[in-house]
């Protein structure tokens, strides 16, 4: 027997039908899961479903989870749309959580300023974790998968030396964490949820901003060319270090706001980083594949992962299952998706031979 | 499986029985049908030629035959028997060959070694055997080639002669050769001509796929002709002649000579003036060694060579691409050596490149998309930062449909196109614009004769608009024709330039080989 792969162009249903198949599919791969720790799949689903969907706290918390994933998604798919394979979101965000934490508790900053404060020298300082990585890649061809994925165990290593070593609160009974930022340093939350409002007009405003940059604007044009084709880029005179530069700038700043978010929204202190972060840098990767790297795609399927991960927390408790079954039910759809999207482009064909 | 077991399928094979047939061919890809109810058949100690514009499906027809399309209908008959060719594979255990556009050897590897690997016989490479039977070969085909010197440092027609071994090496008694002049000065040409006579004289049949007229005419005994995926008419080349040939090519009467007007007496001022300029290559080896021209205004200036004689390099240099180690360039009496392809491009010049999928465009977005290009930072196009996307469509539109561009619709990726479009894709973008300053780097290389009359017409056209040309070309005819002055690049330097009225064909042809000829100035 042998197998054949002819190309195609699919249409958007065709897509969308795989896309969709590659979930259900990775449904199918987590049930298997379920069942080897004796749990019934069917019965873990609908637990996840309900934990997330299914109360307005539970929606709330998925909304919660969906804010820093929609800001590393959007970002992360302007990078990718160049064909700059950003995946230090992880630490770009703890680089803005970092930032956030030095505006809070410096005591000359003025309290009225803190919260916006918080956000441009949060954007900041992801932007330029990100920046340094893309200077590299500009200027000396240095790999950005390796020098971006580096960058994070850097931003990390950071975080738990702050929070053991200078910034280290006191009266914190030897916790490492910092002191708790005063209230004009938090930001304000909807009523009875964990919803940092703020931190979501900004999410939404960063999607609304990057789907006009994509179809109306000469920028967008220009990462579009450099993604498709690096050598006519050049050609048409765009210069690839500005787009290299920029996509990073953006993408790096945004996920600095998620980062600003997740300390200033929710933990009021700098922890250590998996304290801050349930890998939303990472997961964010799967979510701008999900999203197909159009922004509102990204939105979707942000609340579906926030979703996931809150109905991960619920079955840990309800079931007893451990959390990691979730980690491979994300792997799983980020794998089925990647085979899908390569599939839609070939079409396998069998051929049997007699003989 | 593959070896052997057609061996007396070639035995005792007569001059002029019918050994390959193929009958009632169709192959459709969406969108066209590539080959509709072809019907084709070669003889043994022939060679035939399979004449066709771009896109008319010679290839196509060609590929099924050697194995690498699957045929939706139709039948082939090797010696009499059926045959299913399934791979290149079976395709060569049945005694068919293929020598392909682009060659398909290892560089570092020699010439034995290349053909040992594609025999893969044994575990061990049969490197002697193996130089042995090449030197037999070459001996009875007048294919000179050192089994041992490596790919590398072979020239392009020495590779070519390596292919061509190396199918004969795999027992192929029908050759197909696609296209295998276009890489070749017109000395190889000869060469590879003799080789093939030498061929079929010994009883092997060559299947000689072009869109050269002149070519099929000198050394085929028969010719067929495709246009649109179907055959218009097999016929011997002794009744053939060029414009019945391009008729049925075409389905029109073709004009060869295209009237080119006389330049006024007066000459206009500089436009583009090269001096004694130097660059590297990608290896970071000299390219252009001390090239020195000018250019006037209404004035084209063609540059004949083989290509890899630092052409590519120079006109890096020239469009901002590639830097200079030192030299100047100077447009329109502006120093712009080593300035950003930007500011090159809104001096108004304009580029076609030599790699139309690789540089000139981008595959996956839109004509449309591809078509703004070069213009989609200056207003009307864009205001401020925003595109002007009423605007950009209008003048898609109005590109698509005076550049003759066939596409399904306007946002279609451009990969989606024939070659020739993606062509005109590329002169709708860059001549629209009125350039001054015109870049053209093998303006026709591979195109149909619809589509090189088009660009030829339109190249003289901004000629006599007062624009100056640089046209680099492999196809001396073509630069023959257009070009006011001629030059020849080899190995990085430049001979000439000339007035072409004062030069002879061969003589440029024996300055591409790298011969000295006397140029005799008027």
């Amino acid at each position: 027997m042998k197998i054949k792969l002819e190309k195609r162009s699919p249409g958007t249903i065709t897509t969308l039908y795989i896309t969709f198949l590659s979930i259900i599919l990775a449904l199918g791969v987590s049930a298997l899961i379920f069942e080897s720790q004796g749990v019934n799949p069917l019965i873990a689903y609908k637990e996840i479903f309900v934990g997330a969907f299914g109360s307005v706290y539970g929606f709330s918390e998925t909304v919660v989870k969906a804010i820093p994933l929609i800001l590393c998604g959007v970002g992360l798919s302007i990078a990718f749309r160049a064909k700059i394979w950003n995946i230090g979101a992880e630490g770009q965000l703890l680089m803005g959580a970092v930032a956030a934490t030095w505006i809070a508790l410096n005591n000359n900053i003025p309290p009225n300023l803190k919260i916006s404060l918080m956000f441009i020298v949060g954007f900041m300082c992801g932007a330029i974790w990100a920046l340094i990585p893309g200077f590299l890649r500009a200027k000396l061809n240095a790999n950005e998968v390796i020098t971006t994925l580096m960058m994070n165990y850097i931003a990390m290593e950071l975080v738990k030396y702050l929070v053991v070593g200078p910034w280290k609160g006191a009266g914190e009974w030897g916790f490492p964490q910092t002191s708790i930022f005063p209230k004009s340093a938090w930001i304000p939350t909807i009523a009875k949820t964990r919803i940092h409002y703020l931190t979501l007009i900004i999410a939404f405003s960063s999607t609304i901003f990057t789907y006009i940059l994509f179809v109306r604007t000469k920028v967008g044009y220009e990462i579009k060319v450099v993604g498709d084709n690096p050598e006519a880029a050049r050609y048409a005179g765009i210069s690839h270090f500005k787009i290299v530069m920029l996509v990073m700038l953006l993408s790096g700043g945004l996920a600095g706001i998620a980062g600003v978010g997740e300390v200033a929204g929710i933990h009021h202190r700098l922890r250590p980083p998996e304290g801050i972060s349930a890998g939303y840098g990472y997961t964010a990767i799967i979510v701008s594949w999900l999203g197909k790297l159009n922004p509102l795609g990204v939105i979707v399927a942000s609340i579906l992962f926030g979703g996931l991960l809150v109905g991960g927390d619920a079955i840990q408790v309800s079931l007893g299952l451990p959390s990691a079954v979730i980690n491979i039910f994300n792997g799983a759809i980020l794998t089925l998706i990647l085979i899908g999207e390569y599939l839609a482009n070939y079409k396998i064909k069998f051929e049997f031979r007699g003989g | 499986m593959f070896k052997g077991s057609n061996s007396h399928l070639w035995d005792d094979v007569s001059v002029g029985e019918i050994i390959i047939k193929m009958k009632g061919i169709v192959k459709k890809f969406p969108g066209v049908v590539a080959n509709n109810h072809i019907d084709f058949e070669v003889r043994a100690g022939e060679i035939h030629a399979l004449l066709g514009e771009n896109g008319a499906g010679k290839t196509t027809l060609m590929n099924i035959l050697y194995g690498i399309y699957r045929p939706d209908e139709g039948e082939i008959y090797v010696r009499g028997k059926r045959v299913k060719i399934k791979s290149p594979r079976d395709a060569i255990s049945l005694g068919i060959g293929m020598v392909h556009q682009h060659f398909m050897l290892i560089q570092t590897h020699t010439v034995a070694e290349n053909i040992a690997l594609s025999l893969h016989t044994k575990f061990f490479l049969p490197t002697r055997e193996v130089e042995k039977k090449i030197a037999d070969l070459s001996n009875k085909y007048g294919l000179k080639i050192d089994p041992r010197a490596r790919i590398w440092q072979l020239s392009t027609g020495e590779k070519q002669r390596v292919e061509i071994l190396k199918a004969l090496c795999m027992g192929a008694h029908v050759l197909i050769l696609d296209e295998p002049t276009t890489v070749l000065t017109p000395e190889e040409v000869k060469e590879l001509f003799k080789v093939l006579k030498c061929m079929v004289k010994e009883g092997k049949s060559v299947i000689f796929v072009t869109h050269k007229l002149d070519e099929a005419i000198s050394i085929s005994n028969r010719i067929t002709v495709l246009r649109q995926g179907k055959v218009i008419a097999t016929i011997s080349a002794n009744e053939a002649n060029k414009r019945k040939l391009a008729k049925m090519m075409v389905g029109r009467e073709v004009l060869f000579q295209i009237k080119k007007e006389e330049n006024s007496s007066e000459v206009g001022s500089i436009i583009l003036k090269v001096e004694n300029l130097y660059a590297l290559n990608d290896m970071g080896l000299p390219a252009v060694k001390g090239v020195s021209f000018d250019i006037r205004e209404g004035e084209i200036l063609g540059i004949a060579g083989v290509a890899g004689n630092g052409q590519k390099e120079l006109i890096e240099v020239i469009t901002g691409l590639r830097k200079a180690s030192s030299g100047k360039v100077i447009i329109f009496g502006k120093d712009v050596t080593n300035k950003s392809p930007k500011e090159i491009d809104e001096l108004g010049v304009a580029h076609i490149p030599e790699e139309r999928v690789g540089v000139g465009i981008a595959p996956n977005m839109s004509v449309t998309e591809n078509l703004i290009l070069k213009c989609y930072r200056r207003p009307p196009f864009s205001k401020g930062p925003f595109l002007n996307k009423r605007y950009i469509d209008e003048y898609a539109e109005k590109l698509i449909s005076e550049y003759k561009i066939a596409t399904p619709s306007k946002s279609t990726p451009v990969k989606m196109l024939s070659g020739g479009n993606i062509q005109r894709l590329i002169l709708a973008r860059e001549m629209s614009r009125n350039p001054k300053l015109i870049i053209a780097a093998h303006p026709t290389y591979g195109l149909d004769i619809g589509a090189t009359e088009q660009i030829r017409r339109l190249l003289l056209e901004h000629r006599s608009k007062g624009a100056a040309i640089l046209l680099v070309s492999e196809d001396l005819e073509e630069v023959m024709t257009l070009s006011d002055r001629i030059a020849v690049m080899f190995q990085g330097k430049i001979i000439g330039p000339i007035p072409t009225s004062t030069v002879k064909i061969e003589d440029i042809g024996l300055m591409m080989a790298g011969e000295t000829v006397v140029l005799q100035q008027r």
